[in-house]
């Protein structure tokens, strides 16, 4: 972050120390490594990240820093300094008078982490009580300071509450105002904002940002993304299989990485304004290794563009790049090459069988003239009953989609995207408004035959009890098809082909397989018939960056090959902009933004859309000055007022007007259609210096 | 496309309106306990009426006829009809049914035309006598199975849970008259310390023990196999738990964890399971009372069946539903006043 605190305190001990740290598991009287000389330091002040994807060991790093691994986990060798001092063997008093006093943590998923059956107020306290000794209404007293420190607007009030009335957000300040209640030494953050919404991730990460330099904490801040990393952390280190191959200052490792690993996270990720039509994705090949199953040599060797046979004798040490940071790497001065390939446009499917994607405009020409939408969504209104309240989650949505075309469904959660979907799906009735399918696709059966789901968990979402093969097979004959039992089989495998399964998939059942490989599952029942429309609801969102990208490609070919149109729900407006024709932007039931994706996502837009596209911390937008934050708290479903729904919390909002009349829709050169007070012409103006696109 | 696309929304902003079928709720207030606490009461009402029709339907249709068995199998047919007709078992069942849950609302139970006695006081004196019992059998069974499923959920997978969880469902798995059995066996008749046959005791403590102890104990071993895992399940659960690793990780103790954080949690649905079975306790006194030939309304109720004493069995078996209906409603106010997601209504 800044140069010169760096500088001035690399003189001082480091608040701390690891030193080749090995942490293994027991399962079934085998020994499996999940850490495995592991080194690094950090400094007084100073914030570390730790990357990797899921699996790699960065939170069994941290619950060894903390003392606090699973009974079946064991520290196998090397040493961790907390200022000085021996974590490994110090006593439990010590260990106590460190945990929550010196060295904090904040985790991911802060509604868990908070007892339920505890008043907020006395859960910071605690902290308090037991580090300070001060009491009950002392401690009160500071957990108030605190949580006025990570600006809840009424602290007192908020002392009584009980963690299920507030918001993910809100659980997630009051996780950092307990953490940072006794100033610790080290804050240590394992994914804070995995779970939450853009706008939030936002809010939180620009708390963090800002108490950090109110308070000199040394923080560890561990997540799979590397744009917050990026924008957090003053050193990386990058974990892959519970080895570091790769260390260095956070500037230097994510743009010029010098270990293939790194090299091959950054190219899977889509980038702000990175459009299908003009760059595939590159996922990497293979898998990471499982638990106790890393190759003798280095464990990313099998993955490898640059692998060479001695690679595969010994894992090689971490060791400094002249003229750059640390790699694990023997060829690491050739890997700057390998990101640089960088540029390569979207070409065929690897499988080169499907022709690449016909370019954005000419599809767009294309579903004009087809004129007949697959699917038209007119004034869909869905109201149900919460607590004896009536909320409208869906408010007076059209839209339709073309044949082929990918329309995108972006929004924060609750703003009605799912409910949506599951109308258009007919698996809830609509409250009012018309969806038009294409003729002799109305009735129940007709719909599943013509329209098919793929859900964000494929876990929940595949028959746990059933092999692959029942799965697949049960969804090709619901799809009412007189076929032969051989051209079945036929059928089958080239299903499995067109998904990039193998056929020993077919046999075991999902538990079996892997989160990316499930989600393909999913995605291969979805196209078991010929479905003209699949709704993706969040497909990508719970699977690692390289999973994700190989996903998204697959979909990408399946349209291609199939000429079938998704609707597109997800809360990750990057990946929407890469994947789909057109976005419609949801906020309250209502899309706010519609039109061409490059259209919504540059200006004039809007300032909704704006806002969500300011928020996703993503690599190589740097733009944190122009940064826009919305109100904290956003309004309750339901609860509309008379005017703009995102008045209250807009910052372009005009006033009066905004607060009483409903905004009318305007529409840009580009395009774009937005529900707004402010014309094109002057948003545009507005937003033009702010949107770095 | 372009004429789909366009705003075709309604305008009219949705203001919060409560749904039509909230207006009860809207009457009562806002309260989410005082809603749950009528609805609850409600459903307690419907149980008591449809266990009513229930025994009444049952009582009737049960084999041999009310006025033989009471006059006896040499009285003539003529004398069993007078008398049917005398207790107005030749009217209606409707009305039958009607005059008998009238007066039974009013607080009129009849005659027992078997003992000829007033029903209100007898079944009301047995009932008393039945609590005595049960009130021991929960004073020793709250304690010992909690504080037992506590050390077995603190010690998880290792010998004391292992002890703990092993004999408590053996015990679990030994029916009431067996274990009833053994103990009188060993203690009435090997070792001669305690009575075989229960006497209902006065208030001392020492009489209480003397007499209800054993009777208490088959109880005991029942409900202590079921509550105690349930306690365990509920501590090992919530010591797994995020916010258990959060206590710990802000520098708690593990007693200070246990106490504080886990439970909390993790005593709810024990809690609650306990008020349940006191509805059980009472229902499940029948087999006990009657082998320690015990005064209490189990045996009341048995002794009723057995006799064809219809209006005896019928407000003994009221009472008891009653009774387990009164401990269901409780369970269920006790889980939403310590669920402070429930009591506040959530968000």
């Amino acid at each position: 972050m800044s140069d010169d605190q760096a500088s001035s305190v690399t003189d001082t001990a480091p608040t701390l120390a690891v030193e080749d740290l090995s942490v293994s598991y027991r399962r079934r009287r085998k020994t499996l490594p999940a850490v495995s000389g592991a080194s690094f330091e950090i400094a007084p002040g100073e914030a570390y990240g730790l990357v990797g994807e899921s699996g790699c060991g960065k939170s069994t790093v941290a619950m060894a820093l903390m003392r606090y691994l699973p009974g079946n986990a064991a520290v196998d060798g090397g040493t961790i300094r907390f200022q000085g001092q021996d974590v490994l063997t110090a006593s439990p008093a010590t260990l106590r008078g460190w945990r929550g006093n010196q060295m904090a943590m904040v985790y991911q998923d802060p509604g868990s982490a908070l007892n339920p059956a505890v008043r907020v107020g006395t859960q910071i306290a605690e902290v308090y009580r037991v580090h300070r000794g001060l009491s009950r209404d002392d401690a009160l007293d500071r957990a108030a300071d605190m949580l006025d420190k990570v600006r809840f607007p009424s602290p007192k009030d908020m002392l009584r509450r009980y963690p299920h009335e507030l918001s993910g957000g809100q659980q997630q300040r009051v996780m950092i105002a307990m953490a940072l209640a006794a100033d610790p030494a080290l804050l240590i953050l394992d994914e804070p904002t995995t779970g939450l919404d853009a706008t939030v991730e936002a809010e939180v990460l620009d708390l963090i940002e800002q108490l950090r330099a109110e308070y000199s904490t040394s923080v560890l801040f561990i997540s799979h993304n590397l744009g917050i990393v990026a924008r957090l952390c003053d050193r990386v280190g990058v974990l892959y299989a519970g080895r570091l191959s790769e260390e260095g200052p956070a500037s230097s490792v994510l743009t010029e990485p010098r270990h293939p690993y790194t090299s091959a996270l950054l190219r899977c990720v889509p980038r702000p304004g990175m459009r299908k039509d003009t760059k595939r994705l590159e996922p990497i090949p293979g898998y990471l290794p499982r638990l106790g199953e890393a190759p003798p040599g280095c464990p990313f060797a099998p993955r490898c563009d640059l692998v060479q046979p001695e690679c595969e004798t010994a894992p090689p040490p971490l060791v400094q790049v002249p003229g750059s940071h640390a790699s694990a790497c023997l060829r690491a001065t050739e890997v700057p090459a390998l990101t640089a390939r960088d540029g390569e446009p979207a070409a065929a499917p690897a499988s080169g069988t499907a022709p690449a994607p016909p370019p954005a405009a000419e599809k767009a020409e294309k579903a004009e003239k087809a004129a007949e939408p697959v699917i038209a969504v007119d004034g869909l209104v869905k109201r149900y009953t919460s607590a004896g309240m009536e909320v409208t989650a869906v408010d007076g949505v059209s839209l339709d989609i073309a044949p082929g075309e990918t329309f995108g469904l972006v929004g924060e959660s609750g703003s009605g995207k799912t409910t949506l979907a599951r109308c258009i799906a007919g698996l809830l009735p609509s409250s009012a408004g018309k969806i038009t399918v294409t003729a002799d696709h109305s009735g129940r059966r007709a719909r599943a035959r013509f329209l098919q789901m793929v859900f964000q968990n494929p876990d929940t979402a595949l028959n746990p009890r059933h092999i692959v093969r029942r799965i697949l097979s049960r969804a090709q004959k619901r799809q009412d098809d007189p076929a032969t039992s051989s051209e079945r089989g036929r059928r089958l495998s080239d299903l499995v082909r067109a998904v990039r399964l193998q056929d020993w998939h077919l046999d075991v059942r999902p538990a079996a397989l892997s989160g990316g490989l499930k989600q393909r599952v999913a995605i291969a029942r979805a196209f078991a018939g010929k479905p003209s429309v699949v709704l993706c609801d969040e497909p990508v969102s719970a699977l690692d960056v390289s999973v994700q990208a190989a996903i998204l490609n697959l979909l990408i070919d399946l349209q291609a090959e199939r000429g079938v149109s998704y609707l597109f729900i997800s809360h990750d407006l990057t990946v929407v902009q890469y994947l789909a024709d057109r976005i419609g932007v949801m906020y309250h039931g209502e899309i706010v933004d519609i039109g061409p994706a490059n259209a919504v996502a540059a200006a004039p837009h809007h300032p909704y859309t704006e806002a969500l596209l300011s928020a996703a911390p993503a690599l190589g937008s740097d733009g944190a000055e122009s940064r826009i934050r919305l109100d904290l708290t956003p309004v309750q479903p339901g609860t509309g007022t008379e005017g703009c729904r995102f008045h209250g919390r807009c910052h372009r909002s005009l006033g009066e007007v905004c607060a009483t009349q409903v905004p009318p829709w305007q529409t840009d050169d580009s395009g774009n259609t937005y529900r707004c007070h402010i014309p094109p012409v002057q948003l545009r103006d507005l937003q033009g210096a702010a949107t770095p696109l | 496309m372009a004429e789909l696309t366009s705003p075709a929304a309604p305008a009219a902003a949705p203001a919060p309106r409560p749904a039509p079928g909230a207006a009860a709720g809207a009457f009562l207030g806002r309260h989410p306990l005082l809603s749950l606490l009528v609805k609850r009461l409600w459903l307690a009402l419907v149980t008591l009426f449809l266990v009513s029709v229930l025994v009444f339907v049952i009582a009737r249709v049960m084999p041999g006829d009310v006025g033989r068995s009471i006059l006896g199998p040499y009285a003539s047919a003529a004398q069993v009809a007078a008398l049917d007709r005398k207790l107005g078992l030749d009217r209606p069942i409707l009305a039958q049914y009607g005059s008998y849950i009238w007066g039974f609302v009013r607080g009129d139970w009849g005659t027992s035309p078997v003992l000829s006695v007033p029903v209100r006081p007898y079944v009301m004196g047995h009932l008393v006598n039945s609590l005595y019992l049960a009130g021991l059998a929960l004073v020793e069974i709250i304690p010992l199975s909690i504080g037992l499923g506590i050390v077995a959920g603190w010690f998880r997978d290792r010998w004391p849970d292992r002890l703990i969880s092993v004999v408590g469902v053996s015990l679990l798995a030994l029916p009431e008259f067996v274990s009833g059995t053994i103990l009188i066996v060993v203690f009435s008749i090997e070792l001669r310390a305690l009575p075989s046959s229960a006497a209902v005791p006065d208030l001392s403590i020492v009489d209480i023990l003397h007499n209800l102890l054993l009777p208490s104990l088959p109880l005991l071993f029942v409900l202590f196999g079921y509550i105690a895992r349930m306690t365990r399940a509920g501590t090992a659960d919530a010591l797994s738990s995020n916010y258990a690793r959060t206590a710990y990780l802000k520098g708690l103790s593990g007693t200070a964890v246990l106490w504080k954080h886990v439970l909390r949690n993790s005593l709810t649905p024990t809690i609650t399971v306990i008020a349940v079975q006191l509805g059980y306790l009472i229902g499940g006194l029948v087999v006990t009372e009657r082998l320690f030939n015990y005064p209490g309304i189990g045996n009341l109720i048995y002794t009723a069946a057995t006799d064809h004493d219809q209006a005896m069995l019928q407000a003994g078996v009221l009472l008891i539903a009653g009774v387990y209906t009164v401990a269901n409603t409780l369970a269920d106010l006790l889980y939403a006043v310590l669920n402070p997601r429930l009591r506040l209504g959530g968000s």
